[in-house]
């Protein structure tokens, strides 16, 4: 899994993140991947969306709760596991989709930052968060 | 058919018109070893591959992507035409190189980084929904042929 060497790797990019990019990924997995927006029926995904911006924060605090529990993921996002197998139920194939668009995020706004081995440690620390929360689907 | 949007058309054209093929190539590859190593299984005469350092320094792994990428604008200029273009490849990777397709949408996420690292903003969401689209319709191209 993610050596030592990641993990400081991970701390140290999500300290130069911004609660925005939550948003700004939702909003590009919706231009990218059309199909992700049936999870929100409810929500106005127009531009410039305050409900898409609200959701885009509370992806990012979710992640950093997982940045700071990194050795115990399971446990830490065993709620949000819950949440997703029980309620939400999106089909895991999602995960991969807002990791892309996530990633394209940091690299936009990190430039040549997101190194080759930046980009390999959080490919790797977000394919860890999804397979949590898809652990409890059945 | 794949239908292309004359915006569509735009955003890949001037990206690519401000692409070094070379640099972006080799960068690409590089990080399709390193991110994915499983795919480095492709690349047992590569030399050394044993680290991040290694790959991104190694000649071959540039040279590769250099290659991979020229073939990439192939595809750009026969966007109307991409799998009669790209028959003979997708034959190549089946018959002869029993390349995983699941390899070709790898390589296409790991690009697309590679343009919003190089791009930063100008890689407007616009931008990336085009080329989501386009690695997307060259990999499918690129397995067209599998048998």
């Amino acid at each position: 899994m993610l050596s030592a060497e990641e993990k400081k790797l991970i701390q140290s990019v999500w300290a130069k993140t911004q609660e925005d990019f939550g948003g700004e990924a939702l909003c590009r997995m919706f231009v990218s991947c059309p199909q992700t927006k049936t999870y929100f029926p409810h929500f106005d995904l127009s531009p410039g969306s305050a409900q898409v911006k609200a959701h885009g924060k509370k992806v990012m605090n979710a992640l950093s709760t997982a940045v700071k529990n990194v050795d115990n993921l399971s446990q830490a996002l065993s709620e949000l596991s819950n949440l997703h197998a029980y309620n939400l139920r999106v089909d895991p194939v999602n995960f991969k989709l807002l990791s892309q668009s996530l990633q394209v995020v940091l690299a936009v706004h990190l430039g040549k930052d997101y190194t080759p081995e930046v980009h390999s440690a959080f490919d790797k620390f977000l394919s860890a968060v999804a397979a949590v929360l898809s652990e409890k689907y059945r | 058919m794949v239908h292309w949007t004359a915006e569509e058309k735009q955003l890949i054209t001037s990206v690519w018109g401000k692409v070094s093929v070379e640099e972006c190539g080799a960068e690409a590859l590089a990080r399709l070893l390193i991110v994915y190593p499983w795919t480095q299984r492709f690349f047992d005469t590569f030399g050394n591959l044993s680290s991040p350092t290694a790959i991104i320094g190694n000649p071959k792994v540039r040279a590769h992507g250099k290659k991979v990428l020229t073939s990439f604008g192939d595809a750009i200029k026969n966007l109307d035409n991409l799998k009669a273009t790209y028959a003979k490849l997708s034959e190549l990777h089946c018959e002869k190189l029993h390349v995983d397709p699941e390899n070709f949408r790898l390589l296409g996420d790991i690009l697309i980084i590679v343009l919003a690292a190089h791009f930063t903003k100008d890689f407007t969401p616009a931008c990336q929904a085009t080329w989501q689209k386009l690695v997307g319709v060259v990999a499918h191209a690129l397995a067209y042929k599998y048998h």
